[in-house]
């Protein structure tokens, strides 16, 4: 156990090593590594920035029912006994004509406009909450809600959520497509690196095969090297994404503010970005398996 | 300590490199290997450390047959044999210190007992001074005795080198035969190959000749 723990010491080291002895070149495959694997971690960010704003509009399922300005009186309250009976409905508020006007009249800049006004021309009308978020259910009570004929028409807005869901779920596909592209270019660049450095340490490994070396011990550096070169990388890119998150937020948060929105673009939580340099780690890993098992078998010293 | 019994060594192509060979080094013994160029004194060396494997017979070392190790376990082998190689294998990237600690490092020897070991060994082939050198700075005799060291800091009870006075003038040729000598005569077993008949008969030594790939001859020592 303790001769174990000195062999990955030392081979955690050798690898260090290599990297000081070559800092040039090492910085440049982190870099490469970073800047691939910036591109889907901030299009992730952005997504679940977004994700977050489009959840919360879609989990507001609001339907505005209104109503004939002729209806009945009578037909009003059946209207109501009916909504409220409704399973479909989680809860009603009945917006009578005289408060609509007053609401609209304490909207900003519409005060002059509901005074000059010489009657009120707004309907009664109610306001329900569908118990079902989702949008194909909220349509079908919408068209339920038609057929009733005191309502002169039923006001669904599901249509742009359904739509920012879908293309944010697209461009979710497309960020997963990225990573995974970008990802196996990190598993090559890694490849490459690691197989640059067997065949310069060519003399090294054949020696050391020759006296003795288990293939364990030879490999394990290079092991460590694609693992300091992914994680590495996943740090790089990390510090991208910060950085222009910090350097953009301030202006995405003007732009939406001039459009009277709040948002901003989050910095990724701790788990995302523990969960980033895992993977890119892994990543340099998986390269550098890949690059060990394929070129130290040739090293067969005679 | 060493024994070959019917050994032969078929290359692919054909080219038959020994024939039937069996003879046996015992422990503790010291043993030179003779005979004239391609006459199979390195396959023989080699089937030593598994570096070759035979085609047919049985290479016995220390109790272990040779050929039939799996791959996992030639490394431990290996551990325990002293290999000098004929170009001497050191590495050119590191100081003579670096290149005599190095299977130091695969049996994961702790520190500070591997930098004693290190000195000794470097101590006993008369370099104690030139331990921070590399080895392009140092002449052909010095190199070998690098290789020595680096042969014998992991205390193997069998010593095997391939050529080690090769390229050498006689007066170094000599020294490095007398350092081999020397660690027989702490009872490590010592099998060396050369081509140089009278240096070999300098030392009263038993002697294997090889000759086309047969055990021509066998000399007893004195």
């Amino acid at each position: 156990m303790r001769i174990w723990l000195r062999h990955h010491r030392q081979a955690f080291a050798a690898a260090l090593g290599k990297i000081a002895a070559q800092r040039a070149s090492s910085a440049v495959s982190a870099l490469v590594i970073g800047v691939a694997l910036a591109l889907p971690a901030a299009g992730y960010t952005l997504l679940e920035s977004v994700r977050a704003l489009t959840g919360r509009m879609a989990l507001d399922p609001q339907l505005t029912v209104f109503l004939r300005g002729n209806a009945a009186r009578g037909d009003v309250d059946a209207l109501a006994a009916r909504i409220k009976s409704d399973p479909r409905v989680a809860a009603s508020r009945f917006v009578p004509r005289e408060q609509a006007l007053k609401e609209l009249a304490s909207v900003e800049g519409l005060t002059d406009v509901v005074g000059a006004l010489e009657s009120n021309p707004l309907p009664d009308a109610f306001v329900l909450r569908a118990r079902d978020p989702d949008a194909q259910a909220i349509d079908a009570l919408a068209t339920d809600l038609r057929r009733e004929p005191s309502v002169e028409h039923v006001q669904a807005d599901t249509a742009w959520a359904r739509r920012l869901a879908a293309v944010t779920r697209l461009a979710r596909v497309a960020v997963l497509l990225l990573a995974g592209l970008l990802g196996f270019g990190l598993v090559a660049v890694t490849f490459n690196t690691i197989r640059l450095q067997i065949l310069t340490q060519r003399d090294e490994i054949e020696v050391s095969k020759l006296i003795g070396a288990t293939d364990g011990f030879i490999r394990r550096p290079f092991f460590y090297l694609g693992l300091l070169q992914g994680a590495g990388g996943g740090l790089l890119a990390l510090a991208i994404v910060w950085g222009t998150l910090a350097l953009l937020n301030p202006q995405i948060a003007a732009l939406a503010a001039s459009y009277g929105a709040n948002f901003r673009v989050a910095f990724p939580p701790a788990f995302s970005t523990f969960a980033v340099l895992v993977l890119a780690a892994a990543l340099g890993w998986l390269g550098a398996y890949l690059s060990v098992s394929r070129y130290l078998r040739e090293i067969q010293p005679r | 300590m060493i024994s070959f019994s019917g050994v032969s060594k078929r290359y692919p192509g054909g080219q038959e490199a020994l024939k039937n060979i069996s003879f046996a080094v015992q422990a503790g013994e010291m043993a030179f290997l003779t005979g004239p160029s391609g006459a199979g004194k390195s396959t023989l060396l080699k089937l030593i450390p598994a570096i070759e494997r035979p085609s047919s017979g049985s290479v016995v070392v220390n109790g272990q047959n040779v050929g039939a190790l799996t791959p996992a376990a030639i490394p431990y082998l290996r551990r325990h044999l002293g290999i000098v190689f004929q170009d001497q294998k050191l590495l050119y990237d590191r100081s003579v210190y670096d290149n005599v600690l190095l299977p130091l490092a695969f049996s994961g020897v702790a520190p500070r007992e591997a930098a004693r070991r290190v000195r000794a060994a470097l101590d006993k082939v008369g370099l104690l001074g030139r331990e921070k050198a590399n080895p392009v700075q140092l002449s052909g005799g010095e190199q070998q005795r690098v290789a020595i060291a680096r042969a014998v800091v992991n205390r193997p009870a069998v010593l095997v080198a391939d050529e080690p006075t090769a390229n050498l003038d006689q007066e170094s040729a000599l020294r490095i035969v007398e350092i081999f000598v020397a660690f027989h005569q702490v009872g490590v077993t010592v099998l060396i190959a050369t081509h140089d008949q009278g240096l070999a008969a300098r030392f009263g030594q038993r002697i294997l000749r090889l000759a086309a790939g047969r055990l021509a001859s066998t000399e007893a020592g004195a």
